[in-house]
């Protein structure tokens, strides 16, 4: 460990920081009109009707949701949801989509979206699924890009603050998702002051099926209580490996601002996740009991399932001396980002005034030579110097991620001095700097953390937007920019708002999943059990005060539109089939006094909204998306009558509609 | 050599032209005939429908689907007894074309030739019949009802019907059935004038 503890190093610290200070001064972030070269509108003009060269999937952080944009143009695709409930299309309020956000807690409609992976094969992307987190209550999500939709959320236990997630391996074998809240035990309580000695923290290996997709949590790893922070997967070389960085060594449980803060170096750790995977197989993991919800989606049956899963196989940390490395590095590293080669790991403390750069060979070597440093906590510590490939100097201030293109450099994001800054990975010399509006995040060049980069461009991801858009009273909205990195300098091409607080996103050829795009839902592999295949099958049964109404939906008519016998104290199921088998055509639904939400309904999809008669009366309904010339006609009418009364159940549309026929 | 041929034969030109076309209009039983291309506003990729001897084929549904605004029947394969008796009909034609080819009579010949370009105009005024049809009896009740305004499809070439750009081409069949009747008028005449020089 190197700690300064005399009074000359302190001296120098101060001064080293005051020249700092000063050579920052003089890269001040340049003001906007001078920022934007001629040439940038050219450069990101999709002319109406031509499309993107690339799909961007943006966190949409504390939305809980995911947008999709397409980029040159940063058109604003699609809001997908996941974690949160989305009114617009009924998510999280359908009958079939609410097991999708249930929880070992139960029902949890929201959480917080940071980092997207497109999965990948050989180290490149290839546009089958994209994985995120929830931070809060941790979850990791698929969501499959044929349909764009949610289709599997796992939740994980013994876990809390689910950052280090959802990083995926070169062939997508796993998705890890590491604890930023160290905590005991799901369901043990201690005394905070405790921490010490009865938090944990835990990385969990999700397993991937390398056909369907399918998430299981394979292992979970037992671990010290530190802040797992980020990770990224080794490539290449360090293919097997997982860099995690940590803050928090000092252990701290109050006050972590300025406790978690004291120590000069905390860790990245190297994690050798095959041979954690080869302990597993010899049946070293230890059962643990515990309670997660993972939950399915199923496109025949247009349901979601979720199933309360009760074990987890866990390999303790005395069982990880030989798995787990600790590498120090500066000042609570955030970032841990592997270059493309594989063979250089870049930590960015976030609090450190370098940039240190690791090698691989160098760290495989210092385990081979048990090159340590001492322990932490029973785990070996690599000597700094020993693993170094290099420090990049006065880089700026606060760096916070690092991707790559594909000529050897290296793009820094510096959150306190909101920029980005290329430099070269081999020679660690800075090359060009721009600034960001205002204090960059994430940022993403296209395959940026892959194999493969494209680079064509790097988006940055920010917090502050104070003068850049006009005001939106306190609110603002967060953005982000997109330069041209295709030259030796950078250039600011574009600035957009983006939805929620854009964290990471991943970027990739439009090519890889434009193609597979799904259009509409067959009718006949329809398999919901409430479904019907065409109008006549259409009806209302009553089942006690149960209710349910078999509706169909066609351009531009729903049926049964006229339904009489639904009393006040029933619980009316509305199975809407939307019977269309063409692209672009769905239907909406809602029903006046719902307590939900609307639905809408893709063709070919059925789904169901429960509602409660309160009131005796009348109560119309209708399409809520304008489907087609008489859509304003496509609506109907449904007789409430008094809790008691014996109308009896009566339906139909056009002739068959209750009533004297003509 | 064209004095031993015998006035009442066909030329040999003739012969192998018969059969080629003879099989050709067979493979029109498998083909489509005609085409029916579509566009609108909402349908920038467009619809298509391919009419074949015995069969529709295509966005057939989603026509269909569209049909009821304007209170035009839905097409069903059921409705039209063409569709039972064409691949017949062409196949027997076709087979007359490869007999005449072989037997080389001058008479049968004619009269095969005659017979397809009648059944081909018969055709068309049949196909002309339905499009007319389908595009005046309209439902009385239909949603939307334009004063004055029918929808017959063009018989061939472009037709803006409401929204809807209606083109109406012939298919690889049609094609095949158009050039049959070419080289067959072409035969015709060059058989007349080769007796007259025999």
């Amino acid at each position: 460990m190197i700690k300064f503890k005399n009074k000359t190093k302190q001296a120098l610290l101060l001064s080293f920081g005051l020249t700092l200070i000063t050579s920052v001064t003089g890269c001040k972030p340049k003001t906007a009109g001078s920022a934007v070269t001629a040439g940038a509108a050219e450069k990101v003009y999709v002319a109406p009707g031509k499309y993107d060269d690339l799909y961007a999937f943006v966190s949409g952080g504390f939305s809980g949701q995911l947008a999709v944009y397409g980029f040159p143009s940063a058109r604003l695709l699609k809001v997908l949801p996941v974690f949160s409930q989305n009114p617009e299309n009924g998510y999280g309020y359908s009958e079939e989509t609410l097991p999708m956000l249930n929880t070992s807690h139960g029902f949890v409609p929201y959480d917080d979206l940071h980092h997207v992976q497109v999965s990948q094969t050989d180290g490149v992307m290839d546009g089958r699924w994209v994985f995120v987190n929830g931070n809060n209550t941790p979850r990791v999500a698929r969501i499959d890009l044929k349909t764009f939709k949610t289709v599997e959320i796992i939740e994980l236990p013994n876990s809390a603050g689910n950052h280090s997630s959802p990083f995926i391996t070169e062939n997508t074998e796993y998705v890890v998702a590491g604890t930023r809240f160290s905590v005991p035990d799901d369901g043990v309580e201690y005394p905070i002051h405790t921490y010490k000695d009865n938090f944990k923290g835990t990385i969990s290996f999700i397993g991937v099926d390398p056909k369907s997709g399918e998430m299981d949590i394979s292992f979970q790893l037992e671990l010290p209580p530190l802040n797992f922070d980020l990770s990224h997967s080794g490539k290449g070389p360090s293919s097997g490996w997982f860099f995690f960085s940590t803050y928090n060594t000092e252990k701290a449980y109050t006050l972590l601002e300025v406790n978690a803060s004291q120590r000069d170096k905390d860790f990245i750790m190297a994690v050798n996740w095959k041979k954690a995977e080869a302990m597993i197989k010899a049946g070293k993991g230890k059962k643990k009991s515990v309670r997660y919800a993972h939950n399915q989606w199923n496109e025949e049956t247009h349901s979601a399932s979720s199933t309360i899963k009760t074990e987890v196989l866990t390999l303790t940390a005395d069982q990880l001396r030989e798995v787990c490395y600790f590498m120090p590095c500066p000042k609570s590293p955030h970032g841990t980002d592997v270059d493309p080669s594989g063979e250089y790991i870049v930590g960015s403390g976030k609090l450190a005034a370098l940039l240190p750069v690791f090698s691989f060979a160098k760290i495989k070597k210092a385990i081979e030579n048990k090159d340590f440093d001492g322990e932490y906590d029973g785990f070996h510590v690599l000597k700094y110097e020993s693993v170094l490939h290099g420090e990049v100097e006065k880089p700026g201030l606060g760096p916070l991620h690092t991707e790559f293109d594909d000529k050897g450099n290296a793009y820094t994001s510096f959150f306190v001095s909101s920029e980005i800054v290329k430099w070269n990975v081999k020679t660690l010399q800075i090359i060009d700097r721009v600034p960001t509006y205002y204090s960059i995040g994430h940022l993403t060049v296209p395959g940026g953390d892959t194999r493969k980069p494209t680079g064509k461009y790097v988006v940055a991801y920010n917090k502050i937007t104070k003068d850049r858009y006009l005001p939106t009273g306190p609110e603002l909205t967060q953005s982000a920019q997109l330069y041209d990195i295709s030259g030796e300098k950078m250039q600011l091409l574009l600035d957009f708002p983006t939805i929620g607080e854009p964290h990471y996103s991943q970027i990739i050829p439009a090519s890889k999943i434009a193609e597979n795009s799904k259009k509409f839902y067959k009718i006949e592999d329809n398999k919901h059990p409430y479904a019907v295949k065409k109008e006549s099958e259409t009806r209302v049964v009553r089942d006690g005060n149960k209710v349910h109404v078999y509706m169909s939906m066609i351009r531009s008519h729903l049926s049964p539109d006229n339904i009489e016998g639904i009393k006040v104290g029933d619980e009316v199921y509305f199975h809407l089939t939307n019977l269309e088998q063409d692209w672009d055509v769905p239907h909406g639904f809602a029903i006046k006094g719902a307590q939900t939400a609307e639905l809408l309904i893709m063709p070919g999809e059925t789904q169901t909204l429960k509602w409660y008669p309160k009131l005796a009366g009348i109560t119309p309904f209708y399409c809520t998306d304008f489907c087609s010339a008489l859509h304003q006609e496509m609506s109907g009418y449904i007789r409430v009558s008094p809790a008691g009364s014996n109308t009896p159940i009566q339906f139909g549309t056009g002739e068959n509609a209750p009533g004297p026929k003509k | 050599m064209q004095n031993l041929i015998k006035s009442s034969s066909i030329s040999t030109l003739t012969r192998i032209l018969s059969i080629l076309c003879g099989v050709s209009i067979i493979a029109v039983v498998f083909l489509p005939i005609w085409r029916i291309e579509l566009d609108a506003p909402q349908y920038p990729e467009g619809l298509s429908m391919q009419i074949f001897s015995n069969k529709l084929s295509g966005d057939v549904e989603i026509i269909n689907g569209l049909n009821h605004y304007i209170g035009m029947r839905t097409l069903h394969a059921d409705d039209f007894i063409e569709f039972t008796v064409l691949p017949y009909v062409i196949g027997i034609i076709g087979l007359f074309g490869v007999i005449a080819g072989i037997i080389r009579k001058r008479w049968f010949f004619f009269t095969w030739a005659t017979i397809f370009l009648v059944f081909a105009v018969l055709t068309m005024i049949d196909f002309y019949i339905w499009e007319y049809n389908y595009g005046h009896n309209l439902d009385p009740t239909a949603p939307i009802q334009v004063p004055g305004m029918t929808y017959t499809p063009p018989l061939i070439g472009f037709k803006q019907l409401l929204n809807f750009g209606a083109f109406s081409i012939p298919d690889i069949g049609g094609w095949i059935m158009i050039a049959v009747g070419a080289i067959l008028t072409t035969l015709g005449f060059y058989e007349i004038k080769r007796k007259k020089h025999v």
